[in-house]
């Protein structure tokens, strides 16, 4: 072959590697949703080969999943993706009413799921409803509260919730980076109701986290501040909770988390059908399963992070409970807040205020 | 008209072509780099110019067109206050890299001998070979107040309290530094190799000491080395997330953090855009600045 042959056939190669390189994002999800496939946005709870498996080998049906960690993420992957790409979607629950009011969810029949064995508390449907439609279930919770190494302070003082304000704690003290559960936090140590924060609320809000953030060693990030408290580099974590010790039982027997008296925050995910979705059946019968005592046992104790199974008949060995927590559970869930639901405007208005104080300002 | 007229005419027709041929090929080559630009930078950039004159409005929805954003941002001290933190942190960087890296690629490129050239340059890059997280994490591991070197410091009881040595700006500083090193030293060393060694002799048959010949030949002839060093440092530096994220423990954010908040919390993609345009015309302002000493070429 001559060279300038050679070298169009090379450049011919190399444009349709190209194209075909370019279109393979597409044809992935294409591809998979004509082998019986179901698309789910998640939380990396849910990507645990051990919670899947049994799903997939017992519906005949691949789980493909991408991971998100925030519904700003999951807004930013449905903008680049076309209607039906995604079938279910793991999320914040306080979430709801902002992805139902914007047609993103499908309605569901609570008939469906097992409500019978969730808590009210959970199932509240505040925040699983929007306009009088249930549009998410339940299906797994925590708290974002105070882990703390109780062979350096003990459970005792960390039951009130001004401990990490203790001049004490000095540069033992950790923050996690996630405003809104922290602001909440900061409200109800001022003793403010953290699920109703107002305008005239903030500068005393503002006041209170600088100085817990003057108290503190550091304010980071999941990794930084997990690993901050399991180095022992910190002994405190304000926001954290079981998601930071329960999977570090094992090895870290001394790290362990409380819900102050005076009470906590809580996260809760939720599990809902994109209302685009073309495999709705299947998605149903995923969430099913994800709220099965089986499935609720395999997600709660996830290789990325454990968590209170929504469902209360969720199969889990005594050991398993007890890292848990299990039986403290009703009281817990008695003295703790859900997520600030809240206008995309005072979400901002949070944001700058959690950034002045990390400036300084 | 005579043959002799025509025949120059007929030549210069046939050159023309080739000329034009030559031009229209020398395009064709170009295409694929223009493509790229207009493709991956200039309709990226446009994009996010447009997106940054649409602030959301208080339903979170992307607003008429305004300069509202630019506002916006300018009139929140916080995230000036990011801005100005990303300027002095890249600027401590530039010039205590530059001031690390020179004597080191100095070192290589005229005081080892050739044979153990290579062998310092493959020492230089190695920690380029590590994840650049990782790298950040294993200077948590030493800095952290149980970290190695506060563990030393008890032990030979020079401390009594560990030193806050982790999670503030100097941490993340150090960071950079330790990555930006290597880029300056190579750069640098690759401007030292290319100066004619004559000038040097040249300069010291005339009398000039060693330290006035460094002065006024060696340092003016690789500024281009050090000023590409220092401006791919600015690049990189600037726009970076990890590294004040894992070490800087949040004391005084930078602005690429902000622009993080901005995206995975709330898919602000306006204010993003404003911020981003804002670093990206610091970068500017810093390219044109240092635009004389930039001489690729020289590399």
């Amino acid at each position: 072959m001559e060279p300038r042959s050679l070298a169009r056939n090379l450049a011919l190669r190399l444009t349709i590697a190209g194209l075909m390189g370019a279109a393979l994002p597409l044809g992935v999800v294409s591809g998979a949703q004509a082998q019986g496939s179901l698309n789910v946005l998640t939380w990396c709870d849910h990507e645990d080969p051990t919670l899947l498996q049994p799903f997939e080998a017992a519906n005949g049906v691949k789980i493909n999943y991408k991971d998100i960690s925030s519904t700003a993420q999951i807004l930013a992957v449905l903008g680049q993706s076309k209607p039906g790409d995604w079938d279910v979607v793991v999320m914040d629950q306080t979430d709801t009413g902002r992805l139902a009011k914007m047609g993103l969810l499908a309605p569901l029949d609570a008939k469906d799921y097992p409500f019978a064995d969730i808590p009210a508390e959970i199932a509240n449907p505040k925040l699983s409803s929007f306009e009088g439609k249930l549009y998410t279930v339940p299906e797994k919770f925590g708290y974002n509260t105070v882990a703390f190494d109780k062979t350096a302070v003990s459970e005792g003082a960390m039951s009130d919730i001004q401990a990490p304000w203790d001049p004490k704690y000095k540069d033992r003290v950790a923050v996690y980076d996630y405003y809104v559960p922290e602001i909440q936090y900061v409200a109800l140590a001022l003793g403010k109701d953290p699920t109703a924060i107002s305008d005239a609320d903030l500068p005393a809000i503002k006041e209170k986290l600088a100085a817990l953030k003057a108290n503190a060693a550091m304010v980071g990030d999941v990794t930084p501040v997990q690993q901050a408290l399991a180095t022992g580099a910190v002994d405190i974590l304000v926001g954290g909770g079981e998601w930071v010790t329960a999977g570090m039982a094992k090895d870290k027997p001394n790290l362990d988390y409380i819900i102050p008296k005076q009470g906590g925050i809580r996260w809760q995910q939720g599990l809902g059908v994109f209302a685009g979705s073309n495999n709705k059946s299947m998605a149903t019968k995923f969430i099913q399963y994800i709220l099965s005592p089986e499935g609720q046992g395999k997600l709660a104790t996830s290789s990325c992070y454990w968590g209170m199974p929504a469902n209360n008949k969720a199969v889990l060995t005594p050991e398993q409970k007890k890292i848990l927590r299990w039986d403290d559970q009703p009281g817990y869930i008695k003295v703790s807040y859900p997520y600030l639901q809240m206008t995309p405007e005072m979400d901002q208005k949070l944001q700058a205020l959690w950034a002045q104080v990390m400036q300084g300002k | 008209m005579s043959d002799e007229a025509i025949a120059p005419s007929a030549g210069s027709e046939v050159e023309s072509r080739a000329q034009v041929k030559a031009r229209l090929a020398g395009l064709a080559f170009t295409l694929p780099a223009v493509g790229w630009i207009l493709l991956f930078f200039a309709a990226p950039l446009a994009i996010m110019a447009a997106y940054s004159l649409m602030p959301l409005d208080s339903e979170g929805k992307p607003g008429p067109l305004s300069l509202a954003g630019y506002r916006a941002f300018f009139a929140e001290s916080a995230y000036t206050a990011a801005l100005w933190n990303s300027a002095v942190t890249t600027a401590v960087v530039v010039v205590v890299s530059t001031l690390l890296a020179y004597p080191f690629a100095y070192g290589i490129a005229n005081i080892l001998p050739r044979r153990w050239q290579r062998l310092a340059l493959a020492m230089a890059i190695l920690p380029f070979w590590t994840s650049y997280v990782v790298r950040s994490y294993a200077w948590l591991l030493a800095l952290s107040p149980v970290g190695v070197i506060n563990n030393l410091l008890l032990a030979l009881h020079i401390v009594e309290h560990p030193l806050r040595l982790a999670y503030n700006p100097q941490a993340t500083e150090l960071g950079f530094v330790h990555f930006f090193i290597m880029l300056n030293a190579l750069t640098i060393y690759a401007n030292l190799v290319q100066i004619n060694p004559h000038y040097a002799l040249a300069a010291r048959d005339l009398g000039a000491s060693a330290w006035r010949c460094f002065l006024a030949v060696t340092l003016p002839l690789s500024i281009p080395g050090v000023a590409v060093g220092a401006f791919l440092t600015i690049v990189l530096c600037i726009g970076d997330f990890v590294t004040p994220q894992i070490l800087g423990g949040f004391r005084g954010l930078l602005l690429p953090q902000v622009v993080m908040m901005q995206i995975q919390r709330q898919l602000n993609l306006p204010m993003a855009s404003v911020m981003s345009l804002v670093l990206t015309l610091v970068v500017a302002i810093a390219y044109l600045g240092m635009q004389r000493w930039l001489r690729m070429a020289r590399l």
